[in-house]
């Protein structure tokens, strides 16, 4: 395989998460019991053999660097490559990034240093197995001068703003770029592009001496009949989480067996930082079904149907149901909460009562107590 | 030049642990696995680096292999370090006189160069078979108080059981005055437990003499330690109070499990000041079904429980199918129970396939004959609708018995 850098976006779309992101990346968003959303991204970059990895920063990164750290538990600390944080930096007027091309020309030094032939670029927001490798062949044998990642879906009224949509000719060319798209469905690009790392360095130094900011409009709109652009039709399950409501869903869809097998193929391990838990300890008098629970935990209560992160206890008769509950939440006896998403370490008193719905899950920020 | 160490530690972790059967068939005592996601090491580990130890030599003997991969560079431990940190040692070959490691005294002799590298004043010396939580700062800090020349880590036990141990005569100021392996007629119920810490020129000194004299079986409690007390150097009893557990046998390591499921046995693995490192799996959460039952059991990650699990600890990576149960038992990482399969009083290792249908092990009430714990070996296949009595040690796999209905 060639040589392959990937780049990490870290903050894309995080302005429609609400509270989960008020005070970290999009990249640091808890998910599914133990993971944060960026531990997909590095893995699939880890175990499609690629180790040479930066995360571009933009704000709120605090927690991003605790939770990477030297990126050891990806396998990413390397004397070679491995991984990267990178902070905004530079010109002292370059300020924060408005698109990808202002954050790439930020870190362009860091990319031409690199050795790497091919470059990857991924956001933090899909949760996904991707084999990058099969990417990369695809590209190679389309002699692809650009090659985005799509996955043919619907697109919910909410997140259509947030979606970029494209158009392919039988080849899987690349003909047409659409955002804010009309239609309930379509090839909605997953953000995941991949290039020659010298096509990169050109692109970016041109556009940004233009001041183009965007991307999506400059490159891939801009110069589609220029660029052989092609689409890679991804087949597998793919969380795609741009809204509460998508990080609601996505969290619950992990419940399903055919989804967690395709998530967590045994051969392709989804890292994360170790926290050196306990096993899941049952009481006497727990009952718990449908749910998936992360170590460390206390369960004296019920649970049905939910999410539980690593640490959490549930007191005895709690009754904890359709719930994402994140590291650390306490919920006190004879609490009954029902469709909530509780941020890190909030605390639920003896006998609260909260019930959100479905499509309106009632989010509890972070350290907060009810 | 290595930095010099105020004290390091050698843990023996050679012991084949012969009373565990089927369970160190391949790999060391040590290495057993314990309490959901633990091996038996990562307890003295620990220990060692929540008391501020920073160096460890693991003497390793017995099948290495597993233990070698699992301690690997110490990172799970913080013990990879940039002066000192986990060291394996195993024996080795010498221009003259290479042999095993002939006892436990031995052993250290043979590692003499690597501890003088590090010119300790204390040498902390443990075994990997015993779960535990210890302060070992507060036994050296006795040592150094009572300026001893070995401290010996003492455990209260019943009088009647006394006979069992190795007992530590002491003056009323832990002075140690005898020492009696297994006494018929106890002196005190002050029990070793086989966790010492010597000034390092003085046992030096011991260990070569030992080394010298062809009758020594050249281990600790045998010679050294009465070697010492026959020349009055100053050895003193340190009292431990707390849990501690030798999982030297299959009902005792069934029994130091079970504990983790008793509120109130005083190891709480909970506590964040203390915490017990291991090697993580990388596994997704444990799920749990619509059609589990899970109570009163300590339950790991990777695992998909279908079934009813009742005062059990399953182990990563454990399935468990729908209509199975599992009571009053441990099963290791990555074994399947499949349906309609029943495991009670039993402990199921690593890898191990319990097909439908099979039962393993019974309740103390329900058994003919002689009662005890079924113990199936790691990567054995217990065919569907196959018995395995209690007490049981199966290594081979259990044919499938054939449904006549």
């Amino acid at each position: 395989m060639s040589k392959v850098l990937g780049i990490v976006f870290s903050n894309m779309h995080e302005t429609s998460m609400g509270d989960l992101t008020e005070n970290r990346t999009m990249a640091s968003v808890p998910f599914g019991g133990r993971y944060r959303l960026i531990d997909f991204t590095l893995s699939n970059l880890v175990n499609s053999g690629i180790h040479d990895v930066g995360i571009i920063a933009k704000n709120n990164y605090q927690t991003l660097m605790t939770h990477v750290g030297t990126g050891k538990e990806w396998d990413l600390s390397r004397k070679n490559g491995g991984l990267s944080i990178l902070p905004p930096y530079g010109r002292s007027e370059a300020g924060v990034f408005r698109g990808r091309i202002e954050a790439l020309a930020g870190i362009i030094q860091y990319i031409k240093e690199s050795n790497a032939e091919y470059v990857v670029m991924t956001d933090c927001d899909t949760v996904a197995t991707v084999d990058y490798d099969d990417i990369l062949k695809y590209h190679q044998s389309k002699d692809a001068d650009i090659t985005i990642v799509y996955q043919h879906k619907q697109v919910s009224k909410a997140q259509r703003n947030n979606t970029t949509v494209i158009k392919l000719d039988e080849n899987h060319r690349v003909y047409d770029v659409m955002k804010d798209h009309a239609e309930d469905e379509g090839n909605v690009f997953l953000d995941i592009i991949v290039m020659r790392k010298s096509l990169l360095e050109r692109i970016v130094v041109e556009s940004n001496a233009r001041g183009k900011v965007s991307f999506t409009e400059e490159v891939l709109q801009g110069q589609k009949d220029k660029l052989r652009i092609f689409g890679y039709d991804f087949k597998g399950y793919i969380g795609d989480i741009k809204s509460i409501e998508a990080y609601y869903n996505c969290s619950m869809d992990l419940l399903n067996p055919d989804i967690r097998r395709h998530l967590f193929p045994a051969h392709r391990p989804v890292y994360t930082k170790v926290r050196d838990e306990v096993p899941v300890r049952y009481g006497v008098d727990a009952k718990v079904g449908h749910s998936l629970i992360a170590d460390g935990c206390i369960i004296d209560g019920e649970v049905e149907n939910s999410v539980i992160f690593r640490g959490v206890k549930v007191g005895k008769g709690a009754k904890v149901r359709n719930c994402i509950l994140m590291q650390g939440t306490i919920v006190g006896d004879n609490a009954d909460l029902s469709y909530v998403i509780a941020d890190k370490n909030v605390i639920i008193r003896n006998s609260r009562t909260l019930v959100g719905c479905e499509t309106y899950p009632i989010v509890i920020g972070k350290g907060r107590s009810v | 030049m290595i930095s010099k160490k105020e004290w390091i530690a050698m843990l023996l972790a050679g012991g084949q642990g012969s009373r565990l059967y089927a369970l160190t068939r391949n790999l060391a005592k040590p290495a057993v696995p314990y309490g959901g996601k633990y091996r038996i090491i990562d307890f003295p580990l620990s220990n060692c680096v929540n008391s501020g130890i920073d160096t460890v030599g693991v003497l390793t003997q017995y099948q290495p292999l597993l233990l070698n991969e699992y301690i690997g560079n110490g990172q799970p431990w913080d013990l990879d370090r940039v002066h000192g940190g986990v060291y394996v040692l195993p024996p080795y070959q010498k221009s003259s006189n290479s042999d095993w490691y002939t006892g436990t005294a031995n052993a250290i002799y043979q590692n003499i160069n690597f501890i003088d590298r590090y010119q300790p004043e204390y040498v902390v010396i443990l075994s990997g078979d015993h779960i535990y939580k210890m302060d070992y700062s507060k036994m050296l800090a006795y040592h150094k108080e009572k300026n001893a020349d070995c401290t010996i880590a003492v455990l209260e036990v019943p009088k009647e059981e006394a006979s069992r141990f190795g007992i530590m005569a002491t003056n009323e100021d832990g002075r140690v005055y005898e020492f009696q392996e297994k006494p018929k007629e106890p002196k005190s119920n002050l029990a070793s437990m086989g966790i010492y810490i010597f000034t390092w020129s003085k046992l030096r000194k011991y260990l070569v003499e030992d080394e010298a004299n062809p009758e020594s079986e050249n281990d600790f409690g045998k010679n050294i330690i009465p070697n010492m007390l026959q020349d009055e150097q100053r050895l003193y009893a340190w009292p431990f109070e707390g849990y501690w557990k030798d999982v030297g046998t299959i009902d005792s390591l069934w029994e130091a499990n079970m504990d983790l499921l008793n509120p109130n046995i005083p190891l709480d693995l909970y506590d964040d000041s203390w915490k017990i490192y291991s090697r993580n799996p990388v596994m997704p959460p444990q799920y749990v079904a619509d059609t589990a039952i899970v109570k009163n059991s300590m339950i790991s990650e990777g695992c998909e429980v279908h079934g009813e699990i009742d005062f059990s600890i399953l182990f990563p990576g454990v399935t468990v199918e729908e209509g199975a149960k599992v009571h009053d038992s441990i099963i290791m990482p990555g074994s399947v129970v499949k349906k309609g399969a029943v495991i009670e009083y039993a402990i199921v290792a690593e890898n191990t396939v319990i097909d439908e249908n099979a039962k393993v092990g019974c309740r103390p009430t329900e058994s003919e004959g002689e009662w005890g714990v079924a113990v199936i070996g790691a990567g054995v296949h217990v065919g569907r609708n196959a018995c395995v009595a209690a007490k049981s040690m199966i290594e081979q796999n259990v044919p499938e018995v054939c449904d006549h209905e």
